[in-house]
């Protein structure tokens, strides 16, 4: 006689499905992203081409490669191609930072943006506006990138050491930008010229983009991409849990160490360059997620591909909508992804809260 | 601790309610299992009983049940006995703590009505079904910084009001309900520091001191110790056989809900399979059919209640393979054997 | 007529007061703190009053509120200060009251108005009519509140599920805040710079320049919501159990939370409109007062006397350390209450109970 098997639980039980054998899962995840870099340069020729003065394609390639000074010409070097760069790096920072942050801190919803992280940066920047007199945006770029490196300890010992839960992170990082948020304001207010400036630094804008900024944050966006790439497998041994972690051989201080650097270079090189930008480093995991499974090792390639198609294409919209003024890429990432938030918020079951 | 519970009760009891004398009248003829769905087995003249029709209090009839679009158990009806202590059991997902939560109000049904004193519950006011019926829930939250009294005594608001907030009888009540759950001492202790069986016992408090003639408890005894789990269990004994009060519990121990009820609901796949005293229906047909599980019933040594055996795994071991084959073949002859016979004899009591 | 004191078998807190049928029961404790907030909240008035350009003695100050004092005295305590200092009384007792509703609602100490997107929600509405419309006191007043009702209706909308879950609520809070901040820097950049400058001060909460006009449609919408929130205080005591013993207690769990939701929204868009979103009030307010009166429950009351201290406090400190409307108050409390709430998630998290 046979042992009966015990009962299952009928609607809970997932149905399982044999996965593909690895190594067609592979050439398809491949394939896709192959796919997802040629729509990236499809969104980037359209950045170039697309703006207050429509450029034809043609033009495009010919100012990229075959520079001879023409009105076009100078208009993509000096304009379209620096803001077009910055915003496939910043893309790439936030993306990615993104990625690595949702995984280290086992929270779908978490994002630097929401992390706080961005105030840490405000809160420097307009440190220096107003106590040091810079007023420009490479002279920003240092600022920021270290009112975002204190924001991101603090966030993280806040909320992060200790088996982060979503709430206990949103409400660390609310507890930073709520610190902050009052010092930002005074300083603003006792401070007219410092307001007139801030303004439109918090907005988030690839606006002001130029070479000597695209050439000050590449290299830590760089760094930091190439330390994020590199962490895939360490983090996908993280999201199991700290005690499964530890099992599997992974050292969990130095993997944190490692993802909090990488997260500070990528947002605080991306903040540095353009100001605060909300919900790309939340909706593009997602997305991505949805793609690739929750392998990180495919998930933060394709989130590095794909964030700069969002920022980018958000940038281009900006650019059509409200032609010949523009609506600011944080303005237009934050309309489009506020509503993809909150469903998010919606339709997981938050029992764990 | 058990003894202690009993005889701070046997003390608490007098003059209570008008019920005691009958409780005791019951526990000295030393019946303490009433049999399934008749009124008169309740030497009850109570009130609030309605004795001149045969409606029980609490009824369930065609309840469709469904969580978003999930449908938990269709066409359901369920009738719980005055005075029984009915316990609901089942494997995971059956639907028995749903059921539950249909028959407290908390969940509306799609269709079908649940029926207290013969009428829906959901149009009755809220303190009246408060007054009647009170529910110890699976989980609740105790803010913080709230003493063990003042939690039990919140048990209190279906009776007070704006201008009748804490008369003598709420007083009096309270100490009651603390003295017969044995949480008397600490009354000044805040609750976030007790030991979870310690907290339980609490919110049972809390529950007695809403003076309810029907209770509700989902799953009192998960995340307790066996001591404590037996503590609460004859804790709800008593409230039943002393008290009269009717009980419903959803438990996850089949040998705890043989041991304590008095009517026995099992369900599987959101359909009652069978109903009745545990004696009469606990049998290893019926304990396969419900929960896959092979076993063997023999007679509690204590109580005399159906005690379920799970029927042991195939030996693994190849050395002494043949021979633990050839043994466990003998075994099993023997139990199927021994069982039938129980179950036969299980049946006819 | 008798009065029973605290009974030690029970150990249930506080002193009974029973006449015939009827009862009463007071919590001591928090009585007594109530009326030392009054007290302090009073005191700290007279003192604002007597603050600014032309100072003024405390005895000065309470001659002339009786009508006793020199014209010039009189005209600058009845026409500019008085109704300053009403405002800010009316406005920290409002947001007070209201972060109490919210943090017992949700459950959850970090609960307020600012941080489930109440503030952001005013915001957007006042700076619409600031940026767009060049509106006066009255339109922005009006915009602010018309933006805050519908940002509070829409948040918990968003939130319901079969019930509002207090979690549930503050996440959908936060993203709500987020994208209605990115509307507010887009307004902002819009703007002129002196538009922009006023707007910023609106955005900070400031009691600059608050006159009877704002203290007459505030005080109204207190003393009609003032009754309506304590006649529920009871059920949303229970509420705080959860809402399963809340239902089992004979709670209407739904119609109370509804209540006191749209009670607390109103009372939030009330103060905004009247002195804008000053910072940190509603959340600071409940959990100072919560210490102080150790009483688990709501703790209605004492969160609006608190909540009035605090913002009469900060406002004369302001005026004392940056000049006379230099600094807007909501700039002080926004600083003090942030390094609280750093304060307070690091004790929560060391208590386990985030």
């Amino acid at each position: 006689m046979t042992l009966v098997s015990p009962v299952k639980a009928g609607p809970e039980t997932a149905t399982d499905t044999a996965a593909p054998p690895p190594r067609r899962q592979t050439a398809r995840r491949a394939a896709g992203l192959v796919a997802a870099l040629c729509v990236l340069l499809a969104v980037a020729a359209a950045s170039i081409a697309i703006g207050a003065k429509p450029i034809a394609l043609g033009d495009v390639w010919h100012g990229l490669f075959h520079y001879t000074g023409s009105d076009t010409d100078v208009v993509i070097k000096d304009v379209r191609l620096p803001r077009t760069l910055l915003g496939l790096l910043v893309g790439l920072g936030l993306g990615l930072a993104g990625a690595v942050i949702q995984a280290l801190t086992r929270n779908p919803l978490a994002d630097p943006g929401l992390l706080g992280l961005n105030a840490g940066a405000s809160a420097a920047v307009v440190s220096a506006i107003s106590f040091l007199g810079v007023t420009s945006l490479t002279g920003y770029v240092w600022f920021a990138f270290l009112g975002t490196a204190v924001a991101s300890v603090l966030v993280y010992a806040l909320g992060g050491s200790r088996g982060a839960t979503p709430v206990r992170l949103a409400l660390g990082g609310t507890a930073v930008y709520a610190a902050l948020y009052g010092y930002i304001n005074a300083v603003q207010l006792l401070d007219s010229a410092a307001l007139d400036k801030m303004r439109f630094w918090t907005v988030g804008s690839l606006a002001s983009a130029n070479m000597t900024v695209v050439r000050q944050v590449a290299p830590f966006l760089l760094v930091g991409a190439v330390l994020a790439l590199a962490l895939g497998r360490s983090l996908n041994a993280v999201a199991l849990g700290d005690d499964t972690a530890r099992a599997l051989g992974t050292n969990l201080v130095r993997t944190r160490a490692m993802s909090m650097l990488a997260v500070t270079l990528l947002c605080g090189a991306a903040t540095a360059a353009c100001g605060p930008i909300a919900f790309v480093g939340l909706m593009v995991p997602h997305l991505v997620r949805a793609l690739t499974g929750p392998d990180l090792r495919w998930t933060l390639p394709y989130a590095a591909v794909l964030s700069p198609v969002l920022l980018l294409g958000s940038d281009v919209i900006g650019r059509v909508v409200a032609r010949p003024a523009e609506l600011q890429v944080g303005v237009v990432t934050s309309l489009v992804g506020g509503p993809v938030f909150l469903y998010l918020v919606r339709r997981r079951r938050m029992a764990q809260l | 601790m058990t003894e202690r519970v009993r005889a701070d009760a046997e003390r608490g009891t007098d003059g209570m309610d008008g019920k005691s004398d009958q409780g005791y009248s019951e526990k000295d003829t030393g019946q303490t299992v009433a049999s399934s769905t008749n009124t008169s087995s309740s030497n009850s003249t109570d009130a609030t009983t309605d004795t001149t029709t045969d409606r029980q209090r609490l009824t369930a009839e065609g309840l469709t049940l469904a969580y978003d679009r999930r449908t938990v158990a269709e066409d359901l009806s369920v009738t719980i006995p005055d005075h029984s202590f009915t316990v609901i059991v089942g494997p995971n997902a059956c639907g028995k703590s749903t059921l539950l939560r249909a028959l407290s109000r908390m969940l509306k049904p799609t269709a079908g009505s649940v029926l207290l004193d013969g009428e829906a519950i959901g149009s009755l006011p809220a303190k009246k079904v408060a007054r009647t019926l009170g529910l110890l829930p699976q989980s609740s939250i105790a803010p913080d910084g709230i003493t063990v009294a003042d939690l039990v005594a919140r048990g209190r608001y279906p009776h007070q009001g704006l201008l009748r907030q804490w008369s003598e009888t709420d007083e009096r009540i309270v100490q009651e309900s603390m003295a017969s759950t044995g949480v008397a001492e600490l009354g000044d202790r805040y609750v976030d520091e007790l030991s979870g069986g310690q907290r339980q016992r609490v919110w049972i408090a809390m529950a007695i001191a809403q003076q309810t003639p029907l209770l509700l408890l989902d799953e009192p005894t998960t995340y307790l110790d066996i001591q404590h789990q037996i503590d609460v269990l004859d804790l709800c004994a008593q409230l039943h056989e002393e008290q009269g009060r009717t009980l419903v519990a959803v438990l996850h121990d089949l040998n705890h809900a043989a041991r304590y009820a008095t009517h026995l609901i099992a369900m599987r796949g959101g359909e009652v399979v069978a109903e009745g005293a545990p004696e009469d229906i606990v049998t290893a047909e019926l304990v396969e059919r419900v929960f896959g599980l092979r076993c063997q019933v023999i007679d509690d040594p204590e109580t005399g209640t159906p005690l379920v055996i799970p029927a042991a795994r195939r030996s693994r071991k190849p050395a002494a393979a043949e021979t633990a084959n050839t043994e466990t073949a003998d075994t099993e002859a023997a139990s199927t054997e021994a069982a039938e016979p129980l179950a036969a004899a299980a049946t006819e009591s | 007529m008798n009065a029973s004191k605290r009974t030690t078998t029970t150990g249930a807190s506080g002193v009974t007061l029973r006449t015939g049928g009827l009862s009463l029961r007071l919590d001591v404790r928090s009585a007594v703190v109530g009326l030392l907030l009054l007290a302090v909240v009073l005191a700290m008035s007279v003192v604002l009053i007597g603050t600014g350009d032309f100072p003024m003695a405390p005895g000065d100050v309470l001659r002339s509120l009786a009508g006793n004092g020199t014209m010039a005295q009189d005209f600058i305590v009845h026409d500019l200060r008085l109704p300053r200092v009403l405002v800010g009384l009316l406005v920290g007792a409002a947001l007070g009251l209201a972060g109490a509703v919210f943090q017992s609602i949700s459950r959850n100490p970090l609960g307020s108005p600012d941080v489930i997107g109440f503030g952001q929600g005013s915001a957007a509405g006042a700076l619409t009519v600031i940026v767009l419309f060049q509106g006066d006191p009255t339109e922005v007043a009006i915009g602010a509140i018309c933006g805050g009702l519908l940002t509070g209706f829409g948040v918990y909308a968003l939130a319901w599920r079969r019930g509002v879950h207090g979690y549930r609520l503050v996440l959908v809070g936060i993203g709500a805040t987020a994208m209605l901040a990115a509307v507010n820097g887009y307004l902002l950049t819009k703007a002129d710079l002196p538009d922009a400058t006023r707007a910023v001060v609106w955005l900070t909460g400031s009691l600059n320049g608050r006159d009877w006009s704002q203290v007459w449609p505030l005080a109204c919408v207190c003393a009609v919501l003032l009754p309506v929130i304590l006649g529920q205080a009871r059920g949303l005591r229970m509420l705080e159990m959860g809402d399963d013993s809340a239902y089992a207690l004979g709670v209407r769990v739904e119609r109370t939370r509804l209540v006191l939701m749209f009670a607390g929204v109103l009372l939030t868009a009330s103060a905004t409109a009247a002195a804008g979103p000053v910072a940190f009030v509603a959340l600071v307010a409940p959990q100072l007062a919560r210490r102080l009166t150790h009483s688990a429950g709501p703790n209605l009351l004492p969160s609006a006397w608190m909540g009035a201290a605090l913002l009469v406090t900060a406002d004369w400190s302001a005026q004392r350390a940056f000049g006379a409307d230099q600094l807007p108050v909501g700039a002080l409390t926004g600083m003090l209450g942030g390094a609280y709430l750093l304060w307070l998630l690091v004790t929560e998290r060391k208590a386990g109970r985030i």
